[in-house]
Formats: C-alpha cells, sequence, structure tokens
C-alpha cells in the first residue's frame, strides 16, 4: 500500500469523485424539499425543482405583466454590463498603474505607496460617497467596482513586473531599445497573461460589489431581483438566480482561461 | 581601445575590487577567473554599464564609458537572457525592430531583410530548425546559442559573458567553446568571459585573469578588496602555473566561504 500522499485516482474515478459531492448535495435537497412540501404544499423555503422551472420559465419566457420585459435577460443583461464595464476599466486603469510603477523607478517612489493605501480602504465604505457623487444610477455601481478591483490589479501586474528578471531589461538594451520599445515589446507582451490571471482572481469580489450595489439601489440586475423577491419569501426565484450567477461566473472563467492561452502560446511551455 | 583606471568598488565598508588598472586592445579575448564573490561579475557589470565604479574609470576609445547598456556591448547571461515570449527567430530580429523603428515592430521588406540576416545568424549557432519554437522549449545548450545569436545581431564591438556556460553539461560546454572561438574571430569580437571554471579560463582567448585578494586580514575579511593577480597571455604558460594558481584560488574560496 503506498502512502495516502502519492495516491492518484484514475481518470474515471477522479471525473466520479468530482461529481460526487454535487449528486450527494443535490439528493439531500430533493429528499427535504420532498419532505416538507408533503406536510406543507405552500411551503416556500424549499421548492420543488418543478416549482423553480415555472418560476424562471415565468421570468425567462413571459413578458412582465407590468413592463413587458422579460424581466430573467433584462437582468442578466444589465449586470454583465455593469460588470463588464468595471472590470474593463478596472483592468485598464491596473494595468496602467500597476506597469507604471513597476517598470519606472520614479513612478514606483511616488505611486506605490498611495496605491497601498488606497487597496486598505474596504471598497464598500466608500459606496454612500459613490452614491453621493455620481448619484443612484449606473455610474456608481460601476464605479464601485472599479474603485474596488483596481488596487488588486495594479498591485498584481506592479508585483509580476518586477518579477520579470533584470537580465531581460539589460539584454534588450543591449539590443538598442529605447523605455518604450521595452515597455511594448518585453513587457507588456509578458505582462498580459498576468493580467488576464489577475481579472480572473479579482472576479469573485467584483461580482459581489456588483450585487450589493444592486441590492441597494437599483431598477433592475440579478442583485436586485434576488433581493426583491426575499420580500415574498420566494426561494423558488432566488435560487435558480444564484445557480445562474455560478454558472455565468464559471463560463466567464472559462472564456477568459482558454482565450489567454490562445493569445499568449508562449505559455504552455512554462509550467 | 579599453583602459581601466585605478579602479575600486566598495559596498559601504565592503571593498570588492581595489585599485585595478589595466588596457585592453581591440580583439582581445579575455578570462575572468576567480573564487565566487571576488568581484569579477562586479567588474563585468561595470563594463556593460549596469554599475559604476566607486573611483577610478573606466575608458572606452579615450572617454568615459556609457554608464547605461548600448548596443556597443553585446550581453549573454548565465540565464535569463532570451525573452520567453518571442519565438527563437524573433529573439533574433527583435534587434533590428529596436533600431528601425520607433515603436519596435517592423513590416514588409524590412521585416523580411531581419528574418533572412537573423536565419543566418541562426545558421550559424545551429539553431535555424528550431525558428518557430518558444525559448523555453529549447534545452539549456540551444538557449546558450540563441542568447549568443541575439547579442551578435546588431555586431557590437565588446561582448560580455557572464558564467554563460556555468549551468551546461561538459560535453555541451566543449562544443559551445568552439562556437564562441570562431564567432571571436569571424565577427573581430572584443571578448570578456567570467567564468569559475579555471581550465576553461587557459582553453579560450588569449588572455587570462586571475582576480583574488592582494592582503587578507583575518579579523575583518572584508577590509581589502580583490585586484588582478595574474594578468597573463593564454598559451604561454607552463601546467606548473596553472596547479598554483588553482590551489591558490581554492584557498581563498574557503576563506571567503568560513
Amino acid at each position: 500500500m503506498r502512502r495516502l500522499i502519492n495516491q492518484q485516482p484514475s481518470r474515471v474515478w477522479g471525473i466520479a469523485l468530482s461529481l460526487l459531492p454535487f449528486a450527494l448535495l443535490l439528493l439531500i435537497y430533493v429528499l427535504a424539499s420532498d419532505t416538507r412540501l408533503a406536510e406543507n404544499p405552500q411551503d416556500k423555503l424549499l421548492p420543488s425543482f418543478e416549482q423553480m422551472g415555472d418560476a424562471i420559465h415565468r421570468l425567462a419566457f413571459e413578458p412582465s405583466k407590468r413592463t413587458g420585459e422579460y424581466l430573467f435577460w433584462q437582468d442578466t443583461l444589465s449586470s454583465l454590463t455593469r460588470l463588464g464595464l468595471g472590470m474593463l476599466i478596472a483592468a485598464s486603469l491596473g494595468m496602467l498603474f500597476g506597469l507604471g510603477t513597476g517598470a519606472f523607478p520614479l513612478a514606483y517612489s511616488g505611486v506605490a505607496p498611495l496605491l497601498t493605501v488606497v487597496s486598505l480602504i474596504p471598497p464598500m465604505a466608500i459606496l454612500p460617497i459613490l452614491f453621493i457623487v455620481f448619484g443612484l444610477g449606473e455610474v456608481s455601481k460601476v464605479a464601485l467596482i472599479a474603485i474596488g478591483v483596481t488596487p488588486f490589479i495594479a498591485r498584481d501586474i506592479q508585483k509580476r513586473c518586477l518579477e520579470i528578471p533584470r537580465e531581460q531589461l539589460v539584454k534588450a538594451q543591449t539590443l538598442g531599445a529605447n523605455s518604450g520599445q521595452i515597455l511594448l515589446r518585453v513587457l507588456i507582451p509578458q505582462l498580459m497573461p498576468r493580467l488576464i490571471d489577475a481579472v480572473r482572481l479579482s472576479l469573485g469580489s467584483a461580482w459581489l460589489f456588483l450585487i450589493a450595489a444592486e441590492a441597494i439601489a437599483s431598477t433592475d440586475g440579478l442583485g436586485y431581483r434576488v433581493f426583491l423577491v426575499r420580500r415574498y419569501l420566494s426561494m423558488d426565484v432566488i435560487l435558480p438566480y444564484v445557480a445562474w450567477i455560478a454558472l455565468l461566473a464559471f463560463v466567464i472563467d472559462l472564456v477568459l482561461r482558454k482565450l489567454s492561452l490562445w493569445a499568449y502560446p508562449w505559455q504552455e511551455s512554462r509550467s | 581601445m579599453i583602459e581601466i583606471r585605478n579602479v575600486w568598488k566598495r559596498y559601504g565598508d565592503n571593498v570588492i575590487l581595489e585599485n585595478i588598472s589595466s588596457t585592453v586592445k581591440e580583439g582581445e579575448f579575455i578570462t575572468l577567473v576567480g573564487a565566487s564573490g571576488c568581484g569579477k561579475s562586479t567588474f563585468l557589470r561595470m563594463l556593460l554599464g549596469t554599475d559604476v565604479p566607486s573611483q577610478g574609470e573606466i575608458l572606452l576609445d579615450g572617454k568615459p564609458i556609457a554608464d547605461e547598456p548600448d548596443a556597443e556591448r553585446g550581453v549573454v547571461f548565465q540565464q535569463y537572457s532570451v525573452f520567453p515570449h518571442m519565438t527563437v527567430l524573433e529573439n533574433v530580429t527583435i534587434a533590428r525592430a529596436f533600431e528601425g523603428s520607433a515603436l519596435g515592430f517592423l513590416w514588409g521588406k524590412r521585416k523580411r531583410a531581419a528574418r533572412e540576416e537573423a536565419m543566418a545568424m541562426l545558421d550559424t549557432v545551429g539553431l535555424s530548425h528550431m525558428a518557430d519554437r518558444y525559448p523555453d522549449e529549447l534545452s539549456g545548450g540551444m538557449r546558450q546559442r540563441l542568447a549568443i545569436a541575439q547579442a551578435l545581431i546588431l555586431k557590437p564591438r565588446i561582448l560580455l559573458l557572464d558564467e554563460p556556460f556555468g549551468a551546461l553539461d561538459p560535453g555541451i560546454r566543449a562544443d559551445m567553446h568552439e562556437l564562441v572561438l570562431s564567432l571571436w574571430r569571424k565577427h573581430k569580437l572584443t571578448v570578456f568571459m567570467v567564468t569559475h571554471d579555471l581550465a576553461e579560463g587557459f582553453h579560450l582567448g588569449t588572455r587570462l585573469w586571475v582576480f583574488d585578494k592582494l592582503r587578507v586580514d583575518p579579523q575583518a575579511p572584508n577590509t581589502y578588496g580583490a585586484g588582478i593577480t595574474y594578468d597573463l597571455p593564454v598559451g604561454a604558460c607552463e601546467p606548473e602555473l596553472l596547479q598554483e594558481i588553482d590551489s591558490g584560488l581554492s584557498s581563498s574560496g574557503q576563506e571567503l566561504a568560513s
């Protein structure tokens, strides 16, 4: 018998083991739901999959009686727009500050301490300020995501930039490169996959900021909807929405990972 | 061509190099040997321009040598010399791109010309069959060949090698020696090579510099720095001398380590 730390699951076993907890959770849910519904068909806490399907069908494929919109898709579109805009701004600013401070010692001295202090401010604490300054519209929600995520990306890129061996920079100089050429041909191409990684890592907190902002002041969005229907104990809407958010997050992460490997094929031989 | 005048290097109270003076003519191949930590790499960095002497000066054609790296001085480090995100071919053409465009990108006819020139250079170092691979797919020896090809494309006057073959197997190392010698003759370079392998120093080049401490204070080993203790024309010395230098170096190396 080999030591436990040396035992690898076979391919089939690996897949089976990874599916097992999902299957268990589903089973427990179905059993619990059935038990409660058998006792009280009006129970709202653990709806059956049928009830959840009905609720989502109503939201996704029937126009709202009040506005004529398909609420589920409208919510998804609004949330993804906010998330995408916020992340785009955060990635651009993060790259700008990270690269600037990582590549130029003068910029590092000037900006890095400020960056450290800013990254210590909890973004949720300044949400009221954003609402006061930008109003309750789209700008404040996008701004919350951008402000919340930018310091993380900037510091990550800065660290990655400083990790690039100095030998490469010296070599580029002996090949006649000036500062701008070193940025464009040596640093940025090597930092782009790092930027995608940083975006992937920070998407979790971006979702948090998005849902919090939507819960507090909004008229649509995935976060708005779950907090709205909470008043009616509509677990049949909340649970599918949460699953949908998780699925969206998973797909975004997958797309970013594939994009990184496709656009920067030199990474493959590194690991 | 290069004149070194009373160069000292100190870091705080630590004296690394003391009072080094010498002159080097165009086309010489100088190997720098010495125990680790004796300052030979520091000296190479001063020639490269990434470090400056604390005192004294290094003159190139009578003018102080530039205090940042430039295209006149090519360099190959022990590792990390090539760009991991470029193919082998791009690693060589990049020098022409830096030279020929403001942003570092070449197009059309000039790109084709640079590629042809780079392929010819890759041919001389025996890497043309790997042109489309990435450096991380190459072996250590191939990567150093690439670094040499990359450094020579702009035809620098001076080539600086910082333990370029330190991480390679002995067999591959011998191949690399042949390559460096033939490139040195072909391009009429002035070469400085740092190595800790004395035999390598005797085998390659025209001149051998041994870096070692001239004076040693056992209570404060950092009080005195290293100087050039031997400056020998290669090929004109006896095996006994080699032995003597070798034992001298290993004893001072042990002192440094203890």
